[in-house]
């Protein structure tokens, strides 16, 4: 391509280069982490107009219960450790996986996925709980919105536990090629994602909810 | 077993919806025969439906819009002869349950179904080809998210043939869309419909700002893209950030009409003004996606018909990016009679008006790039003329709107309807035919015919004001929009203009059926050899038309703002082409049919949960979801084109155009 630009008179000098893109097409391990990453994104506008909905509720008990009556912080502390483990460890399976090493890879991912399934559990526990206690979703519009935040959050939890099984079985079929790698680094992009989206709903929803009113 | 679905759901109790579904079930029998008696099933299943090619899928997706643009049209005339006819002490020839259904199923295709599978579909054709590039960054997503849109439309579709669709109007304002209120199934098929189509379109914005941003021919700086690509980035940026929140909004109402939830509802703590800002929070936004690709192709339009570079093309980008970052706060001016207060309602009337400013920019930097130039009269720049004194005058009510005490008079009223009608088929239907006219020929090889062309325009102008000027004198007179029935004799008149100018733009989509068939029959006299019919001055028309599955042999190398304008001058100049590229085997996606197979198992899926058919329901995500195993498991992701065949095809390309450059350097 150089030569056809000489041939014309024209090449690239410092001069002419205005900006970004002169390098042309950007490979594939740029290309797919961005374009997931921008789904990423699109997906934390999703959330925000769940938070939104939340802040605009919260206090809309319709007379029923209300958050600091509801949430137990000690529960919240041991389910967001296991998430936040859980995403620590999945960083350990990258990097393994990075060095081909297949056992470790394997263990990190089942750990990762043992400790979000420990996370769902709870989450599950708790909702179980609300709603044997009368606190179900269709009690006020506070409780549908916390139910929609949290269990859209948990919703997308269980999704990536079903994206890590067929990843593991992927990995230990066709080994660590290219494209694989990339959906892992794919993956935990989007469990990473998942720990932040966790973090605001526990300052949000539980932190401020469960202050003394 | 069959949850809510029962022999009742079908219609034959209503001899409209009958007759019409039996029509449409026979064209769509007759086609399907005609295709499978032609053999041109494999073609199709090959070309089009599996295919991973940017410009089949462009293809496929303007297609589909033409379809829905027929129903669409066939509601807006059946509500306006309804309203022309249901004058005083007649009643018209709809009950009101049909025609709430009607003006809703009008407003929900137009804009889902027409608007968005048009503009995206121009993206994906246009886009990789002003790029300089060989297909989008994901093409085989770029196929599911057309597949995904197509099962929203056959859903809309479907429920003319069984059940109901919603009669709640375009945007299913709660809490009359709630269960209390619409038992039915009608908003159901409204919420499912949009949810999968959504989700296309949320791949569709993933999938072209990495395009944008990530793949671009060598040399393809920011500052040297084409205008199309700039306004079709800032559109990719607003549904990044838009459909997100329709998605979670209309999942939210779906939670309260199948789970009984309290978000929208009267009772329960629900808020159903939140419905109407989250709703908006898309909505506005939304009305930005579907203009500005339409200004990015006005100015590639101006630029190529003047025979002169773009207008301030700086000027241009920065009020292309100032209008996407304000289409995000100007929501609230949809409901200033919400009662936010004064202080609320003055921010946002304000933050309305500014965004008039870069709109102003842009019809300047139009004018001024016509002014001087040897202006070609050909089709596209009549749509150009014609939608810069129709879309001033819509922007200019749009101001009026946006001053909160008119509103408070006008809301909800006819004058509204004309407004976003002015804008809408002003600004982006006629971008939209325009658009189909210049780029038709790189599409297929051949031009369309010019005569039945401006006789297109005319009937879309003329038909467009005569249907909407009216519209504007009643909303005055306090008409409110979706009147089944009108009381005042007095406006039987306008409402009579308001029909035929309704039916003259009829008359403009039969001859757009017209002339796309007479210029199938002439086409061996209409052909487009040289690759650039109008004298083009982007990298699209640097290659052949139709352009080959890779679209350049070789990555262009741009130099300068018009990419392909400066390359055609120097080759001219120097009388010369460039000196023949070492040509190299290409690479490029395999055809996939995860795509139709994954909006396959999103329709039946819908199609249960609209029904409450839950194991059906489950059934379709099992199904989805082993599409998608199965899809990752393929081990074949390329199909290598031969060097031999590139270089085939690069020197014919070649030859041709040193005959076509001889011509030119010849009459200079």
């Amino acid at each position: 391509m150089t030569t056809e630009a000489a041939t014309i008179g024209l090449t690239h000098g410092g001069s002419e280069d205005t900006g970004l893109g002169h390098r042309g097409p950007e490979s594939k391990s740029i290309v797919v982490p961005y374009g997931f990453w921008l789904f990423v994104l699109s997906d934390m506008v999703l959330f925000s107009a769940l938070f939104a909905t939340y802040a605009t509720l919260a206090h809309a008990t319709d007379g029923g219960p209300a958050s600091n009556q509801l949430f137990d912080r000690n529960l919240v502390a041991i389910e967001t450790m296991a998430l936040l483990v859980s995403s620590f460890v999945c960083g350990l399976a990258i990097i393994t996986a990075k060095r081909a090493n297949m056992l470790w890879t394997q263990v990190w991912l089942l750990v990762t996925g043992l400790l979000g399934a420990v996370f769902l559990f709870i989450e599950l526990y708790e909702f179980g709980k609300m709603i044997g206690e009368g606190a179900g979703p269709q009690r006020s519009a506070f409780l549908s919105s916390f139910f929609t935040l949290v269990g859209c959050h948990g919703a997308h939890v269980t999704a990536g536990l079903l994206w890590l099984g067929t990843m593991m079985a992927q990995i230990w079929a066709k080994g660590f090629q290219q494209h694989i790698l990339r959906r892992l680094l794919c993956f935990s992009i989007f469990w990473h994602a998942l720990d932040i989206i966790w973090v605001a709903i526990f300052t949000i929803v539980y932190l401020i909810g469960t202050l003394p009113a | 077993m069959f949850g809510k679905l029962t022999w009742d759901a079908i219609p034959f109790h209503e001899p409209i919806a009958l007759i019409t579904s039996l029509v449409v079930l026979l064209a769509i029998g007759g086609i399907v025969a005609w295709v499978t008696v032609k053999r041109w099933w494999p073609y199709l299943w090959n070309e089009y439906i599996t295919s991973t090619d940017h410009k089949r899928i462009g293809v496929m997706y303007i297609v589909l819009a033409l379809v829905m643009l027929v129903r669409g049209f066939a509601d807006a005339i059946m509500m306006r002869a309804h309203q022309a006819l249901a004058v005083g002490a007649s009643q018209g020839y709809l009950p009101p349950e049909h025609y709430n259904q009607i003006f809703t199923a009008h407003g929900t295709i137009m804009i889902f179904f027409v608007a968005m599978p048009f503009v995206i579909g121009f993206m994906n054709f246009v886009v990789p080809l002003q790029l300089g590039v060989r297909d989008v960054a994901f093409p085989t997503m770029n196929n599911v998210s057309f597949w995904l849109n197509a099962s929203g439309a056959l859903l809309v579709n479907l429920s003319l043939f069984l059940g109901e669709f919603a009669r709640t109007g375009w945007l299913a304002f709660p809490p009359l869309s709630e269960k209390a209120f619409s038992p039915g199934v009608g908003v159901d098929y409204y919420l499912v419909a949009l949810q999968v189509s959504g989700v296309g379109t949320t791949l569709t914005a993933v999938n072209f700002v990495t395009t944008i941003l990530k793949t671009r021919a060598p040399g393809m700086s920011y500052l040297r893209m084409p205008v199309f690509c700039w306004t079709s980035l800032a559109s990719n940026l607003i549904m990044l950030a838009a459909f997100p929140v329709l998605t979670a909004t209309l999942a939210m109402l779906m939670l309260d009409r199948y789970l009984g939830f309290h978000f929208f509802t009267n009772d329960g703590g629900g808020n159903s003004m939140l419905y109407m800002n989250l709703i908006w929070v898309w909505g506005h936004p939304e009305v930005y996606i579907l203009v500005l690709p339409a200004f990015g192709i006005y100015s590639e339009v101006a630029a190529t018909f003047s025979g002169k570079p773009l207008f301030g093309y700086r000027s241009m980008v920065f009020a292309t990016l100032a209008i996407c970052i304000i289409s995000y706060c100007v929501w609230l001016h949809h409901f200033f009679t919400m009662g936010a207060g004064a202080d609320v309602n003055a921010i946002f009337g304000i933050a309305s008006m500014v965004i008039g400013i870069p709109t102003g920019v842009k019809i300047y930097n139009w004018l001024f790039t016509m002014y001087g130039g040897r202006v070609r009269f050909n089709v596209p720049i009549y749509y150009l003329i014609g939608f810069m004194l129709t879309f001033v005058i819509g922007g200019l009510t749009g101001v009026l709107l946006a001053i909160p005490p008119v509103d408070f008079v006008v809301h909800n009223s006819l004058f509204l309807v004309a407004h976003f009608h002015q804008v809408i088929i002003g600004g982006v239907v006629f971008a939209l035919m325009a658009g189909y006219t210049y780029w038709f020929p790189k599409a297929f090889g051949f031009t369309l015919d010019e005569r039945l062309g401006k006789a297109v325009f005319w009937c879309w102008f003329i038909g467009f004001h005569l249907a909407f000027m009216p519209l504007y004198v009643l909303g005055f007179w306090g008409a409110t929009r979706r009147l089944q029935h009108i009381s005042d004799p007095s406006w039987a008149p306008w409402l009579h203009v308001a029909f035929v100018g309704a039916a003259i733009i009829g008359l403009g989509i039969v001859l757009t059926v017209v002339q796309l068939l007479y210029s199938i029959k002439t086409r061996d006299q209409r052909r487009d050899v040289t690759g650039d019919p109008w004298d083009g001055r982007t990298l699209e028309w640097l290659t052949l038309s139709p352009p080959p599955h890779y679209n350049f042999a070789v990555l262009p190398d741009v130099h300068g703002e018009e990419a392909y304008w400066t390359r055609k001058q120097t080759a001219i100049k120097q009388d010369q082409l460039i000196k023949e590229p070492d040509y190299q085997p290409i690479e490029m996606p395999v055809n996939t049919p995860t795509g139709v197979i994954v909006a396959f198992f999103a329709s039946v899926c819908g199609f249960a949960v609209i029904w409450y058919i839950w194991w059906l329901a489950i059934l379709g995500l099992i199904g989805a979801f082993a599409i998608f195993v199965w899809y990752a498991w393929r081990d074949e992701h390329e199909h290598i084109i031969p060097v031999e065949e590139v270089r085939k095809n690069a020197r014919e390309r070649r030859r041709i155009r040193m005959e076509h450059l001889h011509k030119l350097s010849q009459s200079t």
